[in-house]
């Protein structure tokens, strides 16, 4: 591409009417350091994000004015701090669209939120014989817990492969339904090569055969709107710390008959209604989940991130990403010896890459210097790095606050990483 | 700030691009698998021991980055006709090297010590050290991969 071309896509993002990125990228401040003497490009949002001052400031203000426990005080603070928990909760059930608070259960993260399904709806629901359908491009956190149960249940895990370009091979993902199948479980962006997988269709083909479905909603929420009926999934999961928020919060979305019928997971303080050594009532939904004090203050940066998101709007921000994402992805184009890794006809903001001849951990620690910061490995997704016959790549993921600006300098880096290999 | 140049000297990209004693070796009489669950860089040393404790051949195949790759190549060059004592000496040097320890001289490293520049990369170590880890295994008999992790 020409100079000129390169320059039209700048001005074109630059204009975007509704989205003053510059003024976006205030609000975060850990964006004005220096890294190695190098203002910060960060590009490693799929493994976390950045967090704004709105949600530092929540956070301090909740353990400066607000800190209590919740759910069980008669004092003032404990009833600010529960009314903040569950105010939270409300900004999370609106942001998802689901139909009740209550379906709204306080987790660590999308992790946490799938080993949940798995050892209590999973231990419940399957049995011997039965299958697990996943997909090839799914984060060992969507693997690991369903082998885990099969192991436990005798049941057996299917996979549904991926085609060239990183998109679900949808026909054969749906031979592999059948009678036996009870679960599908499945990314709804894959946090390795950015593509969007077809949820709803998923989900009407899992119905079909009356499966479930979980979605590992991660890499989705922060950059598209997720509307839980109307894609008509039975789980959702998602971390706080991808949308920025704090680590250690996250979100199970569960549809409330199911969540109603399933056992809990932990046992111990909240979750109860009473307990006396014959027999124990559990709590009513979603505190039967929420055993123990939950992380308030993660609660609550979580609920203001998502209020900080809306502010902008989630459709500004996914247009402003698809813009910086097309661009980057032309100018690491033009790199010789560049090869994308994902290259869906729908995908999220990431730029999964290898560059021949040299190893991706090399082309990280150069960036690095440049005060670039990327992912480089497997992406905690090795089976997929295998069907791309790749050890690992350098990804380099966007937020709402990358800019044009910053994917001339991931490119420019690039061209380093090639000069010192020459 | 590190200049990259001292983590990427020439003789280490130079052995990144064309590793030596690259091979499987057919008369290897003991072997260790060197592994980076991290990064994925998978490395396997071969070694024939003499009766006399003398390292007679070294070779080494796999997948890494420029340093890891560099850091096997050179090791096995530096390796080859030494006793067994020597090589888990120089292992021991080499460690003191790229970590940076204090009070190790790098000079009598020979072309190993342009391996010094990665103390400034902490998390690289595990790079340099990666096929010197399986060497170890090797010679103590240990049949299983050893991991970084």
């Amino acid at each position: 591409m020409t100079t000129s071309a390169n320059t039209a896509i700048r001005v074109q993002a630059a204009t975007l009417a509704d989205f003053d990125v510059y003024k976006v990228r205030a609000d975060f401040p850990i964006l004005a350091r220096k890294i190695n003497g190098k203002p910060l490009v960060y590009l490693d949002n799929a493994a976390t994000t950045q967090k704004p001052q709105a949600v530092i400031d929540a956070m301090v203000h909740y353990y400066t004015a607000e800190n209590a426990n919740i759910h069980r005080g008669v004092h003032t603070l404990s009833e600010l701090a529960t009314e903040s928990y569950e105010q939270a909760r409300a900004t999370v059930q609106r942001f998802l669209n689901a139909a009740e608070s209550r379906e709204i259960v306080f987790v660590r993260g999308a992790t946490e939120g799938i080993n949940l399904v798995a050892q209590t709806w999973g231990r419940a629901n399957i049995g011997p014989g039965d299958e697990i359908v996943i997909s090839a491009m799914e984060h060992h956190s969507n693997i690991v817990p369903w082998q885990i149960l099969c192991e436990q249940q005798g049941a057996n895990l299917r996979v549904a492969p991926v085609n060239d370009a990183g998109e679900l091979v949808f026909d054969q993902f749906e031979k592999l339904l059948g009678p036996k199948t009870k679960l599908v479980a499945m990314a709804h962006v894959s946090n390795a090569l950015g593509t969007v997988n077809p949820v709803r269709k998923i989900a009407q083909a899992a119905r079909r055969v009356n499966a479930r479905v979980l979605l590992d909603g991660a890499q989705a929420v922060p950059h598209m709107t997720v509307d839980v009926r109307a894609i008509d999934c039975d789980f959702y999961v998602f971390s706080g710390h991808k949308i920025y928020a704090p680590t250690g919060i996250g979100i199970l979305y569960g549809k409330a008959e199911l969540l109603e019928a399933m056992p809990p997971y932990q046992g111990g303080g909240d979750m109860i209604s009473s307990v006396t050594f014959e027999k124990t009532l559990y709590n009513r939904l979603p505190y039967k989940f929420e055993a123990g004090t939950p992380h308030v203050s993660g609660a609550i940066g979580l609920g203001v991130a998502i209020e900080y998101v809306n502010s902008i709007g989630i459709d500004r921000i996914a247009r402003q990403e698809k813009q910086v994402l097309a661009y980057g992805t032309k100018r690491l184009l033009q790199i010789p010896g560049l090869r994308l890794i994902g290259t869906a006809r729908e995908k999220e903001g990431i730029l999964s890459f290898v560059l021949e001849g040299i190893h991706p951990h090399d082309v990280g620690t150069i960036l690095d210097q440049e005060g670039i910061a990327i992912r480089t490995g497997h992406h905690c997704a090795q089976p997929l790095m295998e069907r791309f016959g790749v050890p690992a790549t350098a990804r380099a993921s966007l937020a709402l606050y990358n800019t044009i600006e910053e994917m001339d300098a991931l490119a420019a880096g690039v061209e380093k990483v090639r000069e010192v290999f020459a | 700030m590190p200049d990259l140049r001292d983590l990427y000297q020439d003789v280490i990209l130079e052995h990144s691009k064309r590793p030596r004693n690259y091979r499987t070796l057919e008369a290897a009489n003991r072997k260790a698998e060197g592994f980076n669950p991290l990064c994925g860089d998978h490395f396997t040393v071969y070694l024939q021991v003499g009766d006399d404790g003398l390292i007679r051949d070294v070779s080494f195949q796999g997948s890494g980055c420029a340093i890891s790759k560099a850091s096997a190549s050179m090791m096995t060059q530096a390796i080859k006709g030494k006793r067994i004592e020597e090589a888990e000496e120089l292992f021991q040097r080499f460690h003191h090297v790229v970590t940076g320890k204090n009070g190790t001289e790098s000079n009598d490293l020979g072309k190993l010590a342009a391996f010094a520049g990665v103390s400034e990369y902490p998390v690289r170590v595990k790079c340099a050290t990666l096929a010197w880890h399986a060497l170890h295994a090797a010679l103590q008999g240990e049949q299983h991969a050893v991991s970084t992790e």
